[in-house]
């Protein structure tokens, strides 16, 4: 964690909704019906910029459904918010990633039939090539295309997926696809980056990679909002942890304190009461290092067998 | 059997008009189905209103470039008027629309009401629109037979609509070969793939649906203009068997294929026109008559296609690997 976003964060309030000092998202009032049931009531939340924010919860708290309102993916029944000060209630999620804020899914949308490489590329903006009448043209977008390309390979080789360029983005595997889609979201240069449970299904070995590369993006600059399920990473890389039950915010706080909050022992309703729910001596380096190469020799001997099944 | 006969006229329809014709129309779908997956059920409907479009205003006086835009126009106005309402809603919901499209202007086209304009059922004759086309002819009159084959130079049936039907199939060919490796096309490919995907890194994916649904429309609008120039504007030869023609041509050659609508649409109708000659020979009329013969070859089009998806839904041009994946 970065001392800069930790002592910005110190004199945060510990409540829920609580006003931060450098606000880059705010949202009010912004609910959801789903018939009668409410999936989302959320007052007021406020995002650090420059920070790793976790949203927690139980299932069927709301995370997702409120991810899909503030990227426009979904409408919400009422609400408002803002992102840099610019409102974004009601903007269509195509303009909502150009304004900056760019996310990905909890079932990973990698497009499968496209190369890894034709992904990432698709993930950049300001392509000229991209209007109808100047793709005719190629010297029009050539340039461009190359720049791209150049910081295609950059990023995909911070992700490790270099050597993987060519292939099929629906011969990844899972943890692969995951790594794949935040990276094509990082192609745009994102001020902001919505992550919709990142770590599910994905490895532990990857998890730890995964996890630097967040925090590196973090580093850089980047506001980060996750939503995730496992604990360990939560307390791992977060810098604040804003917490949901039924739709509601009810706790928010820095990761070491949060999970002691009585609402927050609530929402969970004791399921996990007698556990450390973040005890992270189970993702020490040491234990990461090894599963990494156990992954590793995994892989290969799965990537053996499956060019024997391709020959014949 | 005379082999002869049969091996040229099933040679004759590897570059007949309307293999050209069905090419074209084959390559807008493919624009619409193999690029950007939309479910275009109502290629005829473009079709159809593509060859209204050029016999109606060709009857009407106008010259032949202002008949062909006018062609296009009716087919751009078509897209739109199906786009907008259902290209926000799932894929499904367009396959249900153009469907329903087609077969409308197809009613429409041949209501009685209109018959001072399309001739209602009866449809429009050839003569009273073809003229145009065949006076830009350079080849002149007469008739000209290279090899076994011996068509007319200029009028109907003829050596210039072979021509210029292949030129437009080639031009066609190289639009697409552009745009299929410019960003613009990875931009569809993404559509086809998660248009959810491509919402999330930003981009418009509505008006990208759109236009590939006007650019593959025009182009059907041009094929119907080939497909009727060697014959009469007929309503009912262009409704959903037409279609699904066109489908069977673009899945046999494989989607998603620069060549593979082209490809299909020869092997097409070459296969049938060898079906049907040959069985015509060798089936005694007791048991087949020439007409049962016709319709039979038409069953053997749709158990090819039903083998066709289940066995090789690559086609014969596809990427086996491409399809290997499963998408969902």
């Amino acid at each position: 964690m970065s001392a800069e976003t930790l002592a910005a964060l110190q004199g945060v309030e510990r409540v829920p909704g609580s006003l931060k000092p450098d606000a880059i998202l705010v949202a009010d009032d912004v609910t959801r019906h789903f018939g009668g049931m409410t999936a989302v009531d959320v007052k007021h939340l406020e995002i650090q910029r420059g920070t790793i924010t976790a949203l927690i919860g139980p299932n069927g708290a709301g995370k997702t459904t409120l991810f899909n309102l503030l990227t426009g993916f979904d409408k919400p029944n009422s609400g408002t918010w803002s992102f840099e000060g610019r409102p974004l209630a009601g903007v269509p999620a195509a303009k909502v990633s150009r304004s900056g804020m760019v996310r990905t899914f909890q079932l990973t949308k990698a497009l499968s039939r496209m190369t890894v490489m034709e992904n990432m590329r698709l993930g950049a903006t300001e392509q000229p090539g991209e209007n109808l009448a100047r793709a005719l043209v190629p010297p029009i977008w050539r340039p461009r295309e190359r720049e791209i390309t150049a910081q295609a390979e950059e990023l995909l080789d911070r992700f490790r997926l270099l050597d993987k360029k060519d292939d099929f983005a629906g011969s990844l595997s899972g943890g692969q696809r995951k790594l794949l889609e935040m990276a094509r979201a990082l192609m745009s240069k994102p001020t902001m980056v919505m992550l919709d449970e990142p770590m599910a299904g994905v490895n532990p070995a990857l998890t730890q990679s995964l996890l630097s590369h967040i925090q590196a993006l973090r580093d850089q600059g980047t506001t980060v909002l996750f939503v995730e399920h496992d604990m360990h990473m939560v307390r791992h890389i977060s810098d604040w942890v804003a917490v949901m039950a039924e739709g509601r915010l009810v706790a928010e706080g820095p990761p070491s304190t949060v999970m002691t909050d009585p609402a927050v022992v609530d929402a969970y309703l004791g399921a996990h009461h007698d556990t450390d729910l973040g005890d992270d001596s189970v993702l020490s380096d040491e234990v990461a290092t090894r599963l990494e190469a156990e992954v590793a020799a995994e892989d290969e001997q799965a990537e053996r067998a499956a060019r024997l099944e391709e020959k014949p | 059997m005379d082999w002869e006969r049969i091996l040229t006229l099933v040679a004759g329809e590897l570059f007949a008009p309307t293999t050209a014709a069905y090419a074209l129309a084959a390559i807008g779908l493919n624009i619409h189905f193999g690029l950007t997956g939309l479910l275009n059920f109502g290629q005829a409907g473009f079709m159809l209103l593509g060859a209204y479009g050029f016999a109606v205003s060709t009857i009407a006086g106008y010259p032949i470039w202002l008949a062909v835009l006018v062609a296009v126009a009716c087919s751009v106005i078509f897209a739109l008027i199906l786009g907008i309402p259902t290209l926000k809603l799932r894929g499904d919901y367009l396959a249900i629309v153009t469907i329903a499209a087609a077969e409308i202007v197809r009613i429409v086209g041949r209501s009685t009401a209109l018959t001072d304009v399309t001739g209602a059922s009866s449809g429009l004759r050839g003569d009273s629109y073809k003229a145009t086309f065949q006076a830009l002819s350079p080849l002149g009159d007469g008739s000209t037979a290279l090899g076994p084959f011996s068509y007319s130079n200029s009028s109907s049936n003829s050596w210039w609509l072979r021509i210029v039907g292949w030129l437009l199939v080639a031009l066609a060919c190289v639009l697409v070969w552009r745009l299929l490796r410019s960003p613009w096309g990875r931009v569809l490919k993404g559509i086809r793939e998660d248009e959810d995907a491509v919402r999330s890194l930003g981009k418009n994916v509505y008006s990208y649906k759109m236009q590939a649904l006007v650019l593959g429309g025009v182009i059907g609008s041009i094929a119907g203009i080939i497909y009727v120039l060697p014959r009469a504007v007929q309503p009912d030869s262009m409704g959903r068997p037409m279609t699904f023609w066109v489908w069977t041509i673009l899945l046999l050659g494989g989607a998603a294929t620069v060549f593979g609508p082209v490809i299909g649409s020869m092997v097409f109708w070459a296969v049938l026109m060898l079906i049907k000659t040959v069985m015509r020979e060798v089936v005694p009329s007791t048991v087949l008559r020439a007409e049962q013969i016709e319709q039979f070859g038409w069953i053997i089009v749709g158990v090819t296609l039903m083998l066709l998806v289940i066995f090789r839904p690559q086609g014969m041009l596809g990427d086996k690997k491409e399809l290997a994946i499963n998408v969902r």
